[in-house]
């Protein structure tokens, strides 16, 4: 599913070069269950923006689905990014004006899919992540776990092969986010990749393997 | 994403904020309203200065006596320039190109009738002078077809004068003088109202040659030859010029087609239309600043916005078109506004002050609302490639 060869990420930091990513190599297989662990600044989150065709490595390969992705135009990033990854943030990024359903929406209205199909497919995810109640409902009057589920719902909604999950739990209290994290590892049990960036141990654990970084490469990897 | 969706989109983030939408929306409606309105009143003025000037026909040529030229040497060597006459005249009425000719001298005068007695404008004209100049009598009739070198003494009144002079009375048959000579109304002309600054009611119609005797003049002030109105123009002129210069020996004389000053008067007049829509455009110009300040603040308050998008797919071109549209929205939705306002003033001006010449000339409207759409779009351009540029990577992590 995913294939990283020897990916590396510099940033110019004044006139020093700070390897975000160092040669690094990883595969993960279709359906996994992945965290990945580190501290501030270990390149986790570079990686992860890597993986989810945001950012674009310095040097090394990337395969996703099969397919090379590493030479795409920033156009084909985007539609890849469409069709095959949903992103999960840990500050939601609900838009603030439009309605729970709205939001939920949006992916549908980006790949033109026709108005009566996107209208039962919003109503069809309110449904499985128990939001009928607050489909008519902004952003900002939903609790935490509402808005995490609105945003985990639109980036399932077009039922990606992988969900990047950015600190999901980060903004959440402790039950609320196991809740959340439930819901994820569901979508997981049906074939979806998860991969998880955290620097929650108890998080983390939750996983099927754990890969541990550090200045900018993997130290461990463990199932 | 298709047009409707994008629109929407856009429709969506305007009404987020009403007042911010509504106010920029303004700046835009009152620069549209202005141009509109100052245009409808330059319209108007130019469409009453053109009427004023047309409705004595258009297929007029003058001619003056004198040459308006530079010499180099002293003016006494060529001497002063030959006099129009009578004669000129009648030669000029052998011209295949004449349809009437009219032959006019003015001067203040004296007139005095039924022992009242008025100082107006006296007019020696030709009996042709008419149907050169589209007016009409209402009562008797104008100046008979008599020898032009030996007219009778007969004289036509304006409007106004009859009045003055003869109150309800009859005034045909009647005599009246003007400076030491008597003569015989046979007519009144039907009332004309003021025509640029000159009252043509307050005036006697005498022919030109008694008018010559009464003014004690020689020569004729202007010759008006009326011609048909399918002959060119230049043809026209040539045919004139090569007739009086064969009489004169010289070219002594200016010849002045009506066409050509109205040529003139309409370039003019369109210089003032254009500079009076151009006072309009400044307000306009101050919306479309308003605009771009706006649209700029847009994306800075929604770099994470456009960073979800980028996430979830969105093509640069995507974003851009999203901002642009929002713009154009915006801009489309204030010149709209601005037409309403425009128009409507407009309108109540014409309605409610009368005499107003104020005319909404609708090619202006709809080159307005095509200037609305293009200021949207226009102020648009640099925020929305500064949307599609971010960084996504950097734009979700701003808050």
């Amino acid at each position: 599913m995913i294939h990283l060869a020897d990916i590396t990420r510099i940033f110019q930091m004044g006139d020093q070069s700070v390897y975000a990513l160092n040669k690094v190599r990883l595969n993960i297989a279709v359906g996994e269950y992945v965290s990945i662990m580190g501290p501030s600044g270990s390149g986790k989150s570079t990686l992860l923006n890597i993986i989810g065709l945001l950012d674009q490595p310095d040097k090394g390969c990337y395969e996703l689905d099969g397919k090379n992705v590493t030479d795409l135009t920033k156009d084909e990033q985007a539609q890849t990014r469409r069709d095959k990854i949903g992103f999960v943030f840990q500050s939601f990024h609900l838009i603030p004006r439009l309605t729970a359903a709205e939001n939920i929406e949006i992916p549908l209205i980006l790949s033109e899919i026709p108005p009566d199909e996107r209208k039962s497919r919003v109503v069809e995810a309110l449904h499985a992540f128990d939001l009928q109640s607050r489909a008519q409902h902004r952003p900002a009057e939903l609790s935490g776990g509402q808005r995490q589920r609105v945003a985990i719902a639109r980036a399932t909604i077009l039922r990606p092969k992988a969900i990047l999950a950015d600190e999901p739990t980060g903004n959440l209290d402790h039950s609320i986010g196991a809740e959340v994290m439930m819901l994820l590892e569901a979508l997981c049990q049906t074939g979806t990749t998860l991969i998880v960036v955290t620097h929650d141990r108890e998080l983390s654990a939750r996983a099927k393997r754990h890969i541990g970084m550090r200045d900018g490469k993997i130290v461990t990897d463990t199932s | 994403m298709n047009t409707i969706d994008t629109l929407q989109f856009a429709f969506r983030a305007l009404t987020a904020h009403r007042l911010r939408t509504f106010l920029t929306a303004s700046g835009i409606a009152i620069g549209i309203a202005a141009v509109i309105l100052l245009t409808s009143i330059g319209e108007g003025v130019q469409q009453f200065v053109v009427s004023e000037f047309t409705q004595f026909g258009t297929n007029i040529i003058n001619i003056t006596p004198g040459k308006i030229t530079t010499h180099g040497g002293s003016l006494g060597a060529i001497g002063s320039s030959r006099l129009l006459t009578i004669e000129d005249a009648m030669a000029l009425k052998r011209s295949r190109y004449a349809q009437y000719i009219n032959t006019s001298v003015m001067g203040n005068a004296e007139i005095r009738a039924q022992g009242r007695s008025r100082r107006v404008t006296v007019y020696g004209q030709s009996p042709d002078f008419p149907n050169v100049f589209n007016m009409s009598v209402s009562t008797g009739q104008f100046l008979p077809a008599d020898d032009p070198r030996n007219p009778r003494a007969y004289a036509v009144l304006g409007a106004k004068v009859r009045t003055e002079l003869f109150g309800n009375t009859n005034p045909l048959g009647e005599i009246l003088q003007v400076g030491e000579s008597r003569f015989r109304v046979i007519g009144v002309m039907a009332a004309k109202g003021q025509v640029l600054g000159f009252d043509l009611d307050d005036t006697v119609y005498i022919p030109t040659t008694r008018a010559l005797e009464v003014f004690n003049r020689e020569g004729l002030m202007e010759i008006n030859v009326a011609y048909r109105p399918e002959a060119p123009v230049q043809a026209v002129t040539d045919d004139l010029h090569r007739i009086l210069v064969a009489r004169h020996g010289r070219e002594d004389f200016t010849l002045t087609p009506q066409q050509q000053m109205l040529n003139t008067l309409t370039t003019v007049l369109n210089v003032l239309k254009f500079a009076v829509a151009a006072l309009g455009g400044i307000s306009l110009l101050v919306g479309a600043v308003g605009m771009v300040t706006l649209m700029h603040i847009a994306v800075s308050e929604r770099i994470a916005e456009i960073g979800l998008l980028t996430a979830m797919g969105a093509t640069r071109t995507r974003i851009r078109i999203l901002f642009l549209m929002e713009s154009t929205v915006l801009s489309t939705l204030g010149g709209l506004g601005g037409l309403a306002i425009g128009s409507s003033i407009a309108w109540l001006l014409k309605v409610l002050v009368s005499g107003l010449p104020v005319s909404t000339p609708w090619d202006y409207v709809l080159g307005a609302l095509a200037l609305s759409v293009l200021i949207g779009l226009v102020a648009g351009v640099v925020p929305a490639m500064r949307a599609a540029n971010l960084d996504p990577v950097t734009a979700l992590q701003t808050e």
